[in-house]
């Protein structure tokens, strides 16, 4: 069972990572990512609304009849979206102000609705619980690496602390729109790279094995 | 039919417990949503007029536009200037200001950024003290001018940010905007008399950076 969550929850970091695997949830991917800490804050707004919608998603999966799911689904995000943009609002106003239309935007972040029909309606809580915990901390991960790189690049700096020094001629590009499809097509390059290269390692270890017989 | 009673039951009840939620949540964050856009109000006011100590607010219908603006006072109730708020378009969306000005409408004493949507990296620099510090003194007669590339020559100059050259125009232009109306419909002896002592000094203008 611990073993079955564990599975649910690491696949989402690597086999499933949401940007470059499921190239799910690019608008706030491409849109926010240009610091860090930008990238940051959007992937924890986003975990708290993939967690509390898709698990309130798998307690209702056997009231809700199949023809109006899609509605209510819609409508328990928008609520969740709802409550988060107002919360950042009133507790943590510079962050709001810094994520801006943003927040609003993630009802239509086709990550939620998609683990919600994928995986949340037909799953019990607890895997659930896994499944989202699992993708959402995938998405911070890529979002925090996407909003690094392009802050190091466009910036000279990480979390707005200086890396570079005065030698540096800040790329500015990196940090428009431009540069996040450039920083996004190089990783989602990386990450098949290194998928093929396992994938060919274990299909000469499969061939040597059956040799070796 | 059974079907199509439960599809209307399940909709109904997400939406009203949907709206419960929501409301419940409201009516706690949106107090202190205003609050937070009041004292950041405030904050501003007392930025950009260093050193006042309280304001008192003068509002004026002119056309269908309603001028709102600040007089900033010190400890013993004399005026030090006018704050208000200088909007229009910048780049990508409304650039809002805080401007202070002298009491003699010669001057200005400080600008400061309340709202901006700005390209992060490029026209949000407006919101950089080394931008701001540029308005702190310059001639707002005849009016604000940008130049480029270099080091402003005349009193009333700033230098516009490289690559973001929109963004400090629209700075420009909105300071420029406000600062007629206001001449216009403020007149200067209105805005010079004195008020009495605030009662307590607001401590509002140490906590502004």
């Amino acid at each position: 069972m611990a073993n079955s969550l564990a599975r649910e929850f690491t696949k989402g970091l690597w086999q499933e990572i949401p940007p470059f695997r499921l190239v799910l949830g690019l608008c706030p991917t491409l849109a926010v990512t240009n610091s860090a800490i930008n990238g940051l804050a959007m992937g924890m707004a986003t975990i708290f609304v993939l967690f509390f919608s898709n698990v309130l998603v798998s307690f209702i999966r056997r009231t809700i009849s199949s023809q109006v799911r899609i509605p209510a689904y819609v409508v328990i995000i928008a609520t969740l979206v709802t409550v988060a943009d107002m919360f950042l609002a009133a507790v943590f106003p510079q962050i709001s102000k810094a994520l801006g239309p943003y927040i609003p935007l993630i009802v239509v972040n086709c990550i939620i609705l998609g683990r919600a029909e994928a995986f949340a309606q037909k799953n019990s809580v607890l895997p659930t619980a896994a499944d989202t915990l699992g993708i959402g901390t995938g998405f911070i991960l890529s979002l925090t690496l996407m909003g690094g790189i392009r802050e190091v690049l466009g910036f000279g700096s990480i979390f707005g602390v200086k890396l570079l020094g005065e030698w540096f001629e800040p790329w500015i590009i990196m940090i428009l729109p431009a540069g996040a499809f450039l920083v996004f097509g190089g990783l989602v390059a990386l990450v098949n790279y290194i998928s093929s290269r396992k994938a060919a390692k274990a299909a000469e270890a499969a061939e040597a094995a059956a040799h070796g017989m | 039919m059974n079907n199509v009673v439960k599809m209307f039951l399940n909709l109904v009840v997400v939406g009203a417990l949907s709206g419960a939620v929501l409301s419940g949540v409201f009516s706690k964050a949106d107090p202190m949503i205003k609050a937070n856009k009041e004292k950041e109000l405030r904050e501003a006011i007392f930025i950009v007029l260093p050193d006042a100590r309280d304001f008192k607010v003068f509002e004026k219908t002119v056309g269908a536009e309603k001028l709102i603006v600040y007089k900033g006072i010190d400890a013993s109730g004399s005026p030090v200037g006018v704050a208000f708020k200088a909007d229009g378009g910048g780049f990508q969306g409304n650039v809002g200001l805080m401007v202070g000005l002298d009491r003699e409408y010669l001057k200005l004493k400080g600008m400061e950024v309340l709202e901006q949507l700005e390209t992060p990296g490029l026209g949000d620099r407006i919101r950089e003290e080394a931008f701001k510090e540029q308005f702190k003194g310059l001639d707002v007669k005849p009016k604000v001018e940008y130049i480029k590339y270099r080091k402003p020559e005349k009193p009333n100059q700033i230098q516009a940010i490289t690559g973001a050259t929109i963004s400090s125009e629209a700075v420009v232009k909105n300071i420029n905007n406000a600062v007629s109306k206001v001449i216009a419909n403020f007149p200067l002896d209105e805005m010079n008399k004195p008020e009495s002592a605030p009662a307590a000094a607001p401590v509002e203008a140490q906590n502004g950076k």
